[in-house]
């Protein structure tokens, strides 16, 4: 189905701060099967010139996830969805102890055969107003 | 930063061995949670094969998050990562027996001002390339 194109250029408005925790980082690091133990132990955290233990790549992710997309005007299928591409840029890794907030901004609806493809630019600061991390979606709602 | 790989002894074309990645049901639903992503095609047999897909397939983000690994490891501090990109060019699919293995190699593709490389991976599953333009860029020392 057609997605909604006076969605493009809509921001969606922070929710509630997100505070990043070691138990978080730890949880999402084990999902994903990697043990280094710079997600795990402050002092391995220390020695590679981190304040406290530094979240995964992906880790800002689990940040991005954004509820405008299930504003039932945007027409989004969710079971049809899948993830075409992703892009980040970082200042600096997310780390534990940084509470941040995400705004999301939908910065193109276009189609692509059947499909419909959806990007979503996600800026990600700490409540201080550094600027950590910078997240580019690529979303496919595929067609029937 | 104390990454271990010295920008000195990196030349265009150095080669990255290959790593193998199992990934069974169990991690999915391990990153359902950790990622707070629940959309059951990555989980639900019956669900998958509902909506045209051939069986339960991984979270795009957890083969992008084996391929940061890869690079992490060579780095060998995740904080050298000043960008990372992929897109998804067919899904993992991820069977109830067995589950899937994803094979990732790279190579430093171009060296940047500053101590940056960019490295780019391939990543392949069941003979199929599952990431394409998947490429991070890394501070080394």
């Amino acid at each position: 189905m057609a997605l909604n194109r006076d969605f493009v250029g809509r921001s969606f408005p922070p929710g509630e701060p997100y505070e990043v925790t070691r138990l978080k980082i730890r949880e999402f690091a084990d999902a994903i099967g990697d043990p280094n133990p710079i997600y795990r132990d402050r002092e391995a955290a220390k020695a590679a010139g981190h304040p406290d233990v530094i979240a995964p790549p992906t880790f800002p992710i689990a940040v991005s996830f954004i509820d405008g997309l299930s504003d039932p005007g945007l027409g989004l299928n969710f079971a049809m969805v899948v993830h075409g591409g992703q892009r980040f840029e970082y200042t600096r890794p997310l780390r534990a102890g940084d509470v941040v907030t995400a705004v999301a901004t939908i910065t193109e609806i276009r189609s692509i055969g059947a499909n419909e493809k959806l990007d979503i630019t996600t800026e990600i600061t700490t409540v201080e107003g550094e600027l950590v991390c910078t997240s580019y979606s690529t979303i496919v709602e595929r067609g029937a | 930063m104390t990454a271990t790989v010295n920008y000195a002894d990196v030349e265009v074309g150095t080669e990255i061995p290959e790593r193998a990645y199992q990934i069974d049901r169990l991690n999915l639903v391990m990153y359902a949670g950790a990622s707070g992503d629940f959309n059951p095609i990555h989980w639900r047999e019956s669900f998958a094969k509902s909506v045209g897909l051939p069986d339960v397939i991984a979270h795009g983000m957890y083969t992008m998050a084996q391929g940061g690994r890869f690079v992490t490891d060579w780095v060998g501090d995740p904080g050298a990562v000043v960008e990372y990109e992929v897109r998804f060019s067919s899904p993992v699919v991820v069977p109830d027996e067995g589950g899937a293995t994803v094979v990732i190699s790279g190579k430093v593709e171009k060296k940047l001002d500053d101590n940056k490389v960019v490295v780019a991976l391939t990543a392949r599953s069941d003979e199929q390339k599952v990431l394409t333009r998947a490429k991070a860029v890394v501070r080394l020392v």
